[in-house]
């Protein structure tokens, strides 16, 4: 604090304190504490307010519990979630790799290019993009088809599949980039030690490389998982009845049921957890706090 | 179980560069042999195509009368020592030096035993459960050795593992690897710039430069019979007089210099009238004292000016005014008394005939240069 002040002076210091403390109080921490306080509270006519009825309560939270549906499917956009993440770190694992051990000096500034272009676009027109790449007259059905893969189309869209594949591909970056830092601080020397010693590419990969990269992995897979856990629009762009997401539902409460008490507290389940699940992730998988913090 | 390495007209091309050129050797086993020479020589290259990380774009490895052509570094009776030693951080002492042991699939129990010799091999008995970033530099160097080793290697490919060590360590390093390569029997193949070690710890030295093999031979005959001009200057300290051969007499080569006609041994045969250099060796060069008046011009006399003097300690550098490659060193030991030498103004220098070497001119860098 003293540092700040003597940079800056005393009335720039108190400016962007004041707008920091402002940011974090006002428009975080308040609006979270106004929401956990609606969740406690059964949804009333305004003229009830402040009534007898306005008490604080657990009835939102047992909802959850007594609607079997709801409950279904938040269980299944957990695991969705977690598949999710699972399918971007298969996918992103060899290309950052590639891009930190293999790939030269000449070729990386392109390839990384390759990879952030596509992302210049908005997530929602990406979605779009794929809902016409999956579309039952769409070109992957047409490639599929003239392949001989298949005998008639397929009805890719509003499946588990489209939304999963969708996830996977708006997700990659966020994974991509935390391995790729972690990797590329790996000396090339001990890969090739590795392999003189005699060991085979897993081998090397299990323990040389991704050790090395674990805290890059947790941080890429922490980070998938919440967005997936959290997002809205690839599951009602590619999603169906079948691939409903939680986030929907909660959506459903806040805008369509109009009872936000019920869609805070079904968003702080959400948030709890996901939360709990990657504590327990980082504890299976022997991943610290301080390694993420890296 | 050590086995020797054949070159056979080994050449490496990377695009337009020829990295190594023509090389053939044998390497015996058992034998501690140097590959020395200046950075982008070609030595590393050759590691690399002994260790298998490269393959030869001409010529053949073998190791032990097998052809490698085709076999990856992975599963060659080498290992190879990193000039960073690219120890795994992650991983404990024991852990490392069982890495090799684990890949095998060689189970806890033995593997421990074996690690542990290795550790007592190295003198580092205790340190198995450390971790390596808590090991000295010269620490690391010894499990850097016991993990190649773990692995029972015929042929032990070191690329100047010893570079990034102070003076004091690199010295004890130099004697405790060869105190390791006698115990052990391993084949050493052994990279550097630095003729020191080249020198001190080889069997055999193999003497490189732009990717061609100069000269091989022990240390003797590289310093006291050099048969290129690069490895007359580049093995230790040499004075160069570039002339054109005026008369040939026996063995012997007469070359006119700017310092006058100069006489040397001639091993390679020079022709007269051709451009070539006659090398002197500081120490060989001694004060000539005035000539008697009236004396007739004394054979192998360079007169030239002092520039300065170096105290070394054991000895004391003289630094004459040269020809253009730089200038005339004369090495006198340090006895107390004052050097033979003034330290400055004009000097008389002689040396004897067989004690200087005439060769071929080119093949020195700074001539291409």
């Amino acid at each position: 604090m003293g540092e700040v002040v003597r940079r800056y002076g005393p009335w720039l210091s108190a400016l962007i304190v004041g707008l920091v403390g402002f940011w974090i109080v006002v428009l975080v921490v308040l609006p979270q504490l106004m929401m956990v306080d609606f969740s406690f509270r059964p949804m009333l006519p305004p003229a009830e307010l402040g009534g007898p009825q306005d008490v604080y309560t657990l009835r939102n939270y047992e909802t959850l519990w007594a609607n079997t549906i709801h409950r279904s499917i938040f269980f299944q956009t957990i695991w969705a979630s977690a598949l999710v993440t699972a399918c971007t770190l298969a996918v992103c694992y060899p290309i950052a790799y590639f891009m930190a051990q293999v790939a030269d000096r000449k070729t990386l500034p392109l390839l990384v290019l390759l990879l952030i272009i596509p992302f210049w676009i908005n997530e929602l027109l990406r979605t779009f993009a794929w809902y016409v790449v999956l579309a039952f007259n769409g070109p992957l059905n047409w490639l599929l088809l003239s392949l001989g893969l298949i005998d008639a189309p397929e009805r890719w869209l509003g499946t588990p599949g489209a939304v999963i594949l969708g996830m996977v591909y708006v997700y990659i970056l966020f994974m991509v980039f935390p391995i790729y830092n972690a990797m590329e601080s790996l000396d090339r020397n001990q890969v090739e030690a590795a392999r003189d010693l005699g060991a085979s590419w897993t081998r090397i990969h299990r323990r040389v490389v991704i050790p090395h990269a674990k805290p890059g992995i947790a941080v890429g897979c922490i980070m998938t998982f919440m967005l997936a856990a959290g997002s809205y629009a690839v599951p009602s762009i590619l999603g169906g009845p079948n691939s409903r997401w939680f986030t929907e539902i909660i959506y459903n409460w806040f805008f369509e049921g109009g009872n936000w008490n019920q869609g805070a507290a079904y968003a702080f389940i959400l948030l709890i957890l996901c939360v709990g699940f990657i504590l327990l992730m980082m504890r299976l998988f022997k991943v610290g706090l301080t390694d993420v913090a890296k | 179980m050590s086995q020797d390495v054949e070159l056979d007209r080994v050449t490496m091309r990377f695009g337009e560069v020829t990295a190594v050129r023509d090389v053939s050797l044998t390497i015996r086993a058992g034998e501690f042999f140097s590959f020395l020479g200046p950075s982008g020589c070609g030595k590393t290259t050759i590691l690399r195509l002994i260790s298998g990380f490269m393959e030869p774009s001409g010529g053949a490895v073998r190791i032990g009368g097998r052809d490698m052509r085709g076999i990856g570094p992975n599963r060659r009776p080498t290992a190879l020592i990193f000039q960073n030693l690219a120890l795994f951080p992650l991983m404990t002492v024991a852990e490392n030096i069982g890495f090799g042991l684990e890949v095998r699939g060689i189970g806890a129990a033995e593997r421990r035993r074996r690690v542990d010799a290795l550790l007592d091999l190295v003198a580092l008995p205790e340190a198995g459960r450390k971790k390596v970033s808590e090991l000295s530099g010269g620490q690391r160097q010894r499990i850097a050795i016991a993990r190649a080793l773990a692995v029972e290697p015929s042929v032990l490919l070191l690329d100047e593992p010893l570079s990034a060590l102070d003076l004091k360590l690199r010295q004890h390093m130099r004697a405790e690897l060869r105190a390791i390569q006698r115990r052990t029997g391993v084949t050493f193949i052994y990279i550097t710039h630095d003729q020191g070690e080249a020198l001190t710890m080889s069997d055999r030295i193999g003497v490189m430069s732009g990717g061609v093999l100069e000269q091989v031979g022990d240390a003797r005959s590289l310093y006291d019979a050099p048969e290129t001009a690069f490895v007359a200057s580049f093995v230790g300290e040499n004075n160069r007089f570039p002339g054109t051969v005026a008369q040939l007499d026996g063995g012997m080569a007469a070359l006119d210099t700017p310092f006058g006609r100069l006489v040397g041994r001639n091993p390679r045969g020079v022709r007269q009238g051709e451009r070539a250099i006659l090398f002197v060796r500081p120490e060989r060069l001694a004060p000539a004292g005035n000539p008697p008046a009236g004396a007739p011009p004394a054979g192998n006399v360079v007169e030239s000016r002092v520039t300065h003097q170096d105290f070394e300690g054991a000895f004391v550098n003289t630094f004459l005014e040269g020809t253009g490659s730089g200038p005339i060193v004369v090495q006198t030991p340090h006895t107390g008394a004052p050097p033979p030498v003034p330290a400055d103004g004009p000097a008389r220098l002689r040396f004897e005939a067989a004690d200087a070497i005439v060769l071929p001119a080119g093949g020195l860098a700074d001539e291409r240069g």
